[in-house]
């Protein structure tokens, strides 16, 4: 534990104006703002590829080949799959797309009124989960025997994709808070090696009173932390309009309402997660401070006797 | 207590050009030695490696029981705090008071607060600066910064107390009074270097003396037979 060279509160080697308390606390503000935003952006995008996964999860897809050729029940192709697909567990609701559902589908390939192009369409069932157990691969078997050439999706691609997508998205952010960190880092021991630049006299003086390296790396590091820690709390403080703003745009995507939410409602809509990563910042600032400032401070008393 | 044998100093060791060469001489514990010469002598560079704020490029140095040049730097500190040291040139803290200046060797030391506020303040009486406790350095005289940094380097009771030019700002009755401090600290027994031009101060305090010549020792014995100084150019 360092020593004070005066009773607790003093300014022991004159550190209020040799470490200003304006542009580090502003500089750290700004990192801290920027660190937040990524934090924010990453898990709403996290969340928001988390919400579509898991309703692509929840579906799939059945074609059924000329769907109006009879099966030997007397049903038509399509009435026969729509009747397994009622009586099988797990499926929450199975509906058969109306022929200008599948017109708007493809539209973009066969223009606007595919049915005049004679072509052969296939029926195409949107079916929903329920969440229980659900047996694809005996869904997909029992199909085939009702009307060979049933074909089942299950959106297996989209999924691949979307976690390759959420991985990407928090990769980025780990990416950017790093860089945040190393140029928080870089700023401290610049402003910390001005300061030593500012007052080498004074160091000097105690180092040869009998000062040690950690009392006055110390002295330091708890000017720098308090300055790093005041700035990072400002810089969380600013980002809360923001990300608040951000949150209020990105809800619709989220609820599925349309409705604005109300600032109360905006807070809560912000995932616990979210709110401990935030609360983290100011103290992990603090840290980076302490930790940049003593290693400078110790790195440059090293040339000293 | 101090022990030089064979010690050399160079600055920008190991290209720079020496200062100091082939110091060999002793002091013991509770001794007293003038340190004479010339201007460019050594003296200065001498002090800087009693005050250990250089460490020799050659040699060895015992100071007060430890090996200085394979001293680790962790064991520097504690050392440092057992020397007493009035500059020249004062170096006080300016952002500092009077009393808080002197107060910095018990504070690192680490004494309690209350024997802090006891020892500075009769030192403060002593050098007669009591009505200038609160004073920054800036609104001080010369001789008043003199008579903080003696306070300073003797307030904690140093094994060793090195002084340059210490009565170089002070009148007469105050070099005087710094003289008997001196006298008295070193009567119970701590070890006392002081560097001086001043003849004057010399004779009127003979004891042993230490005198340099371009970086050499060049006598290590009475003041009274040390060599005359050369006329400086």
């Amino acid at each position: 534990m360092a020593r004070s060279l005066r009773p607790s509160g003093a300014d022991d080697l004159g550190l209020r104006r040799a470490l200003s308390d304006r542009l580090l606390p502003l500089l750290v503000a700004a990192m801290t703002f920027l660190a937040a935003l990524a934090l924010a952006g990453s898990m709403a995008a996290a969340g928001l590829a988390e919400h579509w996964r898991s309703g692509a999860a929840s579906m799939l897809t059945v074609q059924v080949p000329s769907p109006e050729v009879g099966t030997a029940s007397g049903k038509s192709r399509a009435d026969a799959v729509a009747q397994v697909l009622r009586g099988t567990a797990g499926i929450e609701s199975s509906r058969r797309l109306t022929s200008d559902d599948i017109a708007a589908l493809l539209k973009p390939w066969l223009g606007d009124n595919p049915a005049s192009l004679a072509l052969p369409l296939p029926a195409m069932f949107e079916v929903r989960l329920n969440g229980a157990a659900f047996d694809a691969a005996g869904l997909a078997a029992g199909l085939a025997q009702t009307a060979p050439g049933t074909l089942v999706e299950r959106n297996g691609a989209w999924l691949a994709r979307l976690s390759d997508l959420v991985r990407s998205l928090r990769a980025c952010a780990a990416l950017a808070l790093l860089g945040v960190a190393f140029i928080a880092a870089a700023m401290v021991s610049l402003a910390t090696r001005a300061g030593l630049a500012w007052r080498r006299d004074a160091i000097e003086i105690v180092h040869g009173l009998g000062a040690t390296d950690g009392m006055i790396a110390g002295l330091f590091a708890m000017r720098i932390t308090m300055l790093t820690l005041g700035g990072a709390l400002l810089g969380l403080v600013v980002s809360m309009p923001v990300l608040l703003g951000l949150t209020s745009l990105a809800a619709p995507f989220g609820s599925g309402s349309a409705e604005p939410l109300s600032p109360a409602d905006l807070l809560r809509t912000l995932p616990p997660m979210l709110w401990t990563q935030l609360a983290a910042l100011p103290p992990i600032a603090a840290g980076i401070g302490w930790v940049t400032a003593q290693a400078t401070v110790r790195s440059w008393l090293g040339k000293l006797p | 207590m101090v022990r030089l044998e064979g010690v050399g100093l160079r600055y920008g060791w190991p290209s720079g050009g020496a200062v100091l060469h082939d110091l060999n001489f002793a002091i013991a514990e509770g001794g007293f030695r003038w340190l004479l010469g010339p201007s460019g002598a050594g003296k200065t560079s001498l002090l800087r490696l009693l005050t250990l704020a250089v460490r020799p490029t050659g040699g060895r140095l015992n100071l007060l029981g430890a090996a200085v040049e394979r001293a680790k730097r962790a064991e520097l500190p504690p050392l440092r705090r057992r020397i007493g040291t009035v500059f020249q040139e004062f170096r006080l803290l300016p952002h500092l008071s009077a009393f808080d200046n002197a107060a910095l060797p018990l504070r690192l030391a680490g004494r309690p607060e209350g024997q802090v506020r006891a020892d500075v303040s009769e030192m403060l009486r002593w050098v007669g600066l009591t009505s200038r406790a609160d004073a920054l350095p800036p609104e001080l005289s010369g001789g008043e910064q003199q008579r903080v940094a003696i306070a300073r380097a003797v307030v904690a009771r140093p094994a060793l107390l090195l002084a340059d030019e210490p009565t170089g700002n002070l009148d007469d009755v105050q070099a005087e009074r710094l003289m008997q401090l001196l006298r008295e600290l070193n009567r119970l027994g701590t070890t006392v270097v002081v560097a001086t031009h001043s003849t004057a101060l010399v004779e009127r305090y003979p004891g042993r003396a230490l005198v340099l010549a371009h970086g050499r020792l060049v006598h290590d014995g009475d003041s009274d037979q040390a060599p005359r100084p050369e006329p400086e150019a």
